[in-house]
């Protein structure tokens, strides 16, 4: 992935075929911390304890037919590389919540990129979803 | 950020009541598969130049929706382009350019443009 707006994206995506009506998009650009924090939440169908460890893994996916799922790694894998941390918070019939977070001034943080545009994209493609967007910079 | 809550609640409304208009009456449904693959090779572009062009000409006919990885990576980005009644056709390593010529020869014109199609028919998934 280029840049983060194609990751968050990616996860929204997850989102929707987890059945979401709801997705929350929060993004944080705290210049004072040097801290980029970006949050995902939907009210999806959520995964239980055990999906939530294995999600990680790239060799897992809940798609049938399919062999891997790399959206999720490959998000832990950019804030990881960008210095930051990650962390899903989900539970079954109760929707998820992912957090990435980046040193901003990490010279291997990938830039945020279009979130505009990947908010319109999602909008306009599936209307039916209730989109919240934010974004705050400090 | 220049976008602003009501904008998102705007596109909402205008793409609901399209979907309205059309249900029933889409003539051609396109398909941008939008999997961790697709997007990571520009599948958002793709999209986004389908888009511009069904607003260029206000089309109220062509559904556009997105779906996962239909299983060839490799040749990501890919779109499904359906007219009404006749078999899906899957479109592989697109361009925005490329999109051009799908949209006019293929969603406008009906004539499937075969240098870039990869078969006819939808995949299984056993």
């Amino acid at each position: 992935m280029q840049d983060i707006s194609l990751h968050i994206l990616d996860i929204a995506e997850n989102s929707i075929a987890a059945a979401a009506s709801r997705i929350e998009i929060t993004i944080i650009e705290d210049w004072e911390r040097d801290l980029l924090y970006v949050e995902i939440r939907d009210n999806g169908t959520g995964m239980d304890e055990e999906t939530v460890q294995r999600a990680l893994n790239p060799f897992y996916t809940s798609k049938p037919g399919k062999r891997v799922g790399l959206g999720i790694p490959l998000l832990a894998q950019a804030a990881r590389e960008g210095g930051g941390s990650f962390d899903i918070e989900s539970e079954p019939d109760g929707g998820t919540k992912l957090i990435a977070t980046f040193v901003l001034s990490h010279p291997d943080r990938k830039p945020l990129g279009d979130v505009d545009g990947t908010v319109q994209m999602l909008q306009l493609t599936h209307p039916e979803i209730k989109l919240e967007y934010e974004f705050v910079r400090k | 950020m220049k976008l602003k809550p009501e904008d998102l609640d705007k596109i909402s409304q205008r793409m609901k009541a399209t979907t309205i208009l059309r249900e029933g009456a889409g003539r051609v449904k396109v398909t941008v598969h939008m999997g961790t693959c697709g997007i990571a090779s520009g599948a958002r572009d793709i999209l986004g130049a389908f888009l511009k062009h069904i607003e260029e000409i206000d089309a109220k006919d062509i559904i556009i929706t997105t779906s996962g990885c239909a299983g060839l990576c490799s040749h990501e980005p890919m779109a499904t382009v359906e007219l009404k009644d006749e078999a899906p056709v899957k479109y592989i390593d697109l361009s925005v350019d490329k999109v051009s010529r799908v949209f006019k020869e293929h969603v406008m014109g009906g004539e499937i443009v075969k240098e870039f199609a990869l078969a006819i028919g939808s995949e299984r998934i056993s």
